[in-house]
């Protein structure tokens, strides 16, 4: 018997189980792979969280065995406490913010004074590449933010630190050439998210 | 049954030099431009485009007299997604930052205009087995080209291939070759070098 394979009866059975197998196949693999994706995406933040603490180029075993060593999560204030091979106690702040085509995040690190910066890590979705991907991957740009301060002055009032043109001193760091919109959502991510943390960073 | 016949080998040569998918259907261009900036994600990008159109072709020709025809292109669409979902976890998985670098362009093999061209033109015709040469051909032809422009830019933008530092000076970043402009004009240089000494009108 030949299949009438243009009837509306056979096109619908068909779609039906099509779909079916791919979903069951995609579902299986998905479960399958997950625990290896979920390890990569942890190693990935916890290098992050180590390049924000000028810790860089460390190998996959390396930076998982100094991560171990040297930082701890506080869950109820969201800071990662960390302290140093010398014994000086860095706080790391996660920072979420939207940047010009998707999301950016960043890890800024601070000395425990809790005013001046260590060091900062910056991550994109889809920046484009030259231009606003500069925030994650030209690391001289992010070494500009170590040394300096949050806040305007000692009395921790007003959030200062921000990524400005042409503009260089001690709370603003100067913005990144061609990438204009990336520079100001940095800015502003780092003074809405800074913000949260007011209760934290004044005592 | 000849396993390398004329026709068999036709099916995989000719993808290579005569009927290219870059150099002479110009097909597929946005993701070679865009993923070529340095030569570690081409190559990936390269055998992932091989890996699905081969496989695609493959399923596609097997299920070939089953499919309606009116809802032809939907099928040959979910197969190549369902691929592509595949690939695109498996290199979560295993080469995390890979597929990182390659972000958006794994999920757009979907639209690579190649695959569905394959797929309409060759494999709703023709068997499994010259479906898979024609598929790995094309696939194959494709990630040449990526290869080629990966390393001109990676070489002459950061120094180094592979992400081994070759020329040995401290920052060394030619923006030029680096952005994606750079890759337009050499894939046309590649097509010109190509028409003007490989190939010959038929």
């Amino acid at each position: 018997m030949k299949l009438n394979t243009n009837s509306n009866a056979y096109i619908i059975i068909y779609s039906a189980i099509m779909v079916l197998i791919v979903a069951f196949l995609l579902a299986f693999v998905s479960q399958t792979l997950k625990p290896m994706q979920d390890k990569n995406v942890a190693l990935d933040t916890e290098k992050q969280i180590l390049n924000s603490l000028n810790l860089r180029g460390l190998s996959d075993d390396e930076a998982h065995a100094t991560y171990e060593k040297i930082v701890k999560y506080d869950e109820a204030q969201n800071v990662y406490v960390c302290t140093l091979e010398n014994g000086d106690v860095k706080y790391v702040l996660p920072l979420k913010g939207q940047g010009m085509w998707g999301g950016i995040s960043a890890f800024l690190a601070i000395d425990s004074d809790k005013n001046t910066v260590y060091g900062a890590y910056f991550n994109h979705e889809s920046e484009t590449a030259g231009l606003g991907a500069e925030i994650k991957d030209n690391a001289n740009w992010q070494a500009k933010f170590q040394g300096k301060k949050i806040f305007a002055d000692e009395t921790k009032e007003t959030l200062a630190l921000s990524v400005e043109k042409a503009v260089n001193n001690e709370t603003t760091v100067d913005a990144v050439t061609g990438a204009t919109v990336t520079s100001t959502a940095v800015s502003k991510m780092l003074r809405d998210q800074l913000a949260k943390y007011m209760d934290f960073l004044k005592n | 049954m000849a396993l390398f016949s004329k026709q068999n080998k036709e099916a995989f040569t000719n993808p290579l030099n005569l009927d290219h998918p870059i150099l002479v259907q110009v097909l597929g261009i946005c993701s070679a431009l865009a993923v070529t900036s340095q030569l570690k994600p081409a190559i990936v990008m390269g055998l992932a485009v091989t890996v699905i159109t081969a496989f695609a072709n493959v399923i596609i020709s097997i299920i070939r007299n089953t499919i309606p025809t009116r809802i032809r292109i939907v099928v040959q669409l979910v197969v190549v997604a369902a691929l592509v979902t595949i690939v695109s976890q498996i290199l979560k998985a295993y080469v995390y930052d890979v597929s990182v670098q390659l972000s958006v362009y794994v999920g757009l093999i979907i639209t690579n205009c190649i695959l569905m061209g394959r797929l309409e033109a060759f494999a709703m015709q023709n068997k499994p087995w010259p479906s898979f040469l024609d598929g790995v051909g094309n696939g194959l032809g494709y990630a040449m080209i990526l290869v080629i422009v990966g390393a001109v830019r990676e070489f002459f933008g950061r120094g180094s291939l592979l992400g081994f530092q070759i020329i040995d000076c401290k920052d060394f970043n030619n923006g030029m070759m680096t952005m994606p402009a750079m890759a337009l004009i050499l894939v046309g240089i590649v097509i010109w070098v190509h028409r003007a000494y490989f190939y010959k009108e038929k």
